[in-house]
């Protein structure tokens, strides 16, 4: 099991999150969906321990969470996050892409291997040397993804990655992760919004109801035959929220 | 009228000629004010980030201290630096009343709360935000922080810059401090002071020119690299 959550508790002013069991099996594809507020980015970010929990067990690849920073850092450092709200760095869109590779210590000559690869497979060679805050949102987005990938994290986190953008921008960052998944065998754990979205990409569906997992399972069995009403109404589009 | 237009004559000469006079007070006004912000910039900008990036509630009762004495007045820094570098003070013994040097203390105490709380300011906006993604993609705390100063650059200029431009525009602690010395410590400010005082009003017109000239360079360059950076 590469992620592996027992009894989870997050607490802002209230319970925001109790999760009882959340498995992610290594190579998969998931999708978290829920409505809004229900804590599905509060999930994203305690599981790439920038948020602390209030209680529970959290294991990587079957080892518990290491108390020691150092050791810590190493175990942060297997995921990638690409953030709700992307925010590339004001600097070039390659030192952007390069950023995580360099936290690393990656040695000049494979940096540029990388970047020069990523670049071109999101299609944006030309703009290597484009100010980032300058893209549209669609390239900002391509980036963002290749920024997170670069370093071949075995855990890949994305809160929302085709929000506001276009049906062609959505097909080709649903093409990058299939093929991210496949080639570079990367797990992926995708929130979203759509649950077209979740249908189209995901082989299990997680729904996630004010904190907690109502249901989850194969997307063929969420979306066809959920055993709960709620997440029945959520599919079917029917929630009223 | 006349009077007054002769001094704007003759202080433009005074420019124009380079007179060694005006030259000598303009430099050590830079050397001062640069050596303080130098310094403020090194201690609040550090500080100043490390405040931002923690939640408002964990930092309200610094946050207060800093406000007050980013609005303290330069006479009364100036008092307390007094206190402390006179024969009789805890730093008597250093001899430092005075000198160049008990100025740039001085201004160190007036600069160091305004680049720190400035840069707090700034970085509260945006830094925590910064810093996650950093996180998220394998950074330290070192390389994360260092990527918050880096991203709110603009934000940290305009800090160390205010700071500047109040410190070298200031009289009362220079003046207690330093004493006015000619040839040692005089500064353009209190240069102005004395020249005024004495009806030699070209030196006085002049070296205010030098001042405001100083203070659009400062804020143009200051206004460029805002507007560059958005
Ligand atoms: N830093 C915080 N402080 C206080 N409350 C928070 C904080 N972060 C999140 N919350 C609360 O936790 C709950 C879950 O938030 P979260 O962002 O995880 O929801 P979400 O499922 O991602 O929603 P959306 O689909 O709108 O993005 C919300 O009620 C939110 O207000
Ligand atoms: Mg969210």
């Amino acid at each position: 099991m590469l992620v592996e959550l027992t009894d989870i508790r997050k607490k802002y002013d209230k319970e925001v999150l109790k999760v009882d069991k959340l498995l992610f099996q290594k190579g998969l594809i998931y999708g978290i969906i829920g409505p809004s507020g229900a804590g599905k980015s509060t999930l994203l970010r305690i599981i790439n321990l920038l948020t602390p929990f209030n209680s529970g067990t959290y294991q990587f690849m079957g080892r518990p969470l290491p108390s020691n920073g150092q050791e810590r850092l190493k175990l942060q450092r297997k995921m990638a996050l690409v953030f709700q709200k992307t925010l590339l760095f004001k600097d070039s869109v390659w030192n952007n892409v390069a950023y995580g590779l360099k936290a690393r210590g990656f040695s000049r000559s494979e940096i540029t291997q990388r970047v020069g690869e990523l670049l071109e497979q999101v299609g944006l060679q030309e703009l290597a040397f484009r100010r980032a805050d300058t893209l549209s949102g669609g390239e900002a987005q391509r980036i963002a993804i290749a920024r997170a990938v670069a370093f071949e994290p075995h855990l890949l986190l994305l809160d929302e990655p085709t929000a506001n953008l276009d049906p062609g921008n959505i097909e080709l960052i649903e093409k990058m992760i299939r093929q991210l998944n496949r080639t570079k065998s990367i797990t992926v754990v995708m929130v979203t919004h759509n649950v077209f979205q979740a249908h189209r990409i995901a082989q299990e569906v997680i729904f996630i109801h004010e904190g907690r997992i109502v249901e989850s399972g194969p997307t063929e069995q969420i979306f066809e035959e959920p055993l709960d009403p709620r997440t029945k109404a959520f599919v079917e589009g029917r929630m009223i929220y | 009228m006349s009077r007054l237009l002769e001094g704007f004559v003759e202080a433009f000469q005074l420019i124009i000629a380079l007179d060694p006079a005006l030259l000598q007070i303009v430099f050590l006004s830079l050397r001062v004010s640069i050596l303080a912000i130098i310094i403020s910039t090194l201690l609040g900008v550090p500080l100043g980030t490390l405040l931002g990036l923690k939640p408002e509630r964990k930092t309200r009762f610094v946050n207060k201290i800093i406000f007050t004495f980013m609005g303290m007045p330069p006479v009364v820094a100036g008092l307390v630096i007094y206190l402390f570098l006179s024969r009789q003070g805890p730093l008597g013994v250093l001899g430092l009343l005075y000198t160049p040097t008990a100025m740039i203390i001085a201004q160190v105490f007036l600069s160091f709360p305004i680049v720190t709380g400035l840069t707090m300011v700034g970085i509260r906006a945006k830094g925590s935000e910064v810093e996650e993604i950093a996180r998220s993609l394998g950074a330290g705390s070192a390389l994360a922080a260092w990527t918050v100063v880096r991203e709110l650059r603009i934000a940290i200029l305009g800090a160390i810059i205010t700071g500047f431009s109040r410190v070298v525009a200031e009289v009362g602690a220079v003046m207690i401090v330093g004493g006015n010395i000619a040839g040692h410590t005089r500064v353009m400010t209190t240069a102005i002071v004395l020249e005024t005082r004495r009806g030699n009003f070209e030196l006085a017109i002049g070296l205010g020119i030098v001042l405001l000239m100083l203070s659009f360079i400062v804020n143009s360059v200051l206004y460029n690299i805002q507007r560059g950076g958005e």
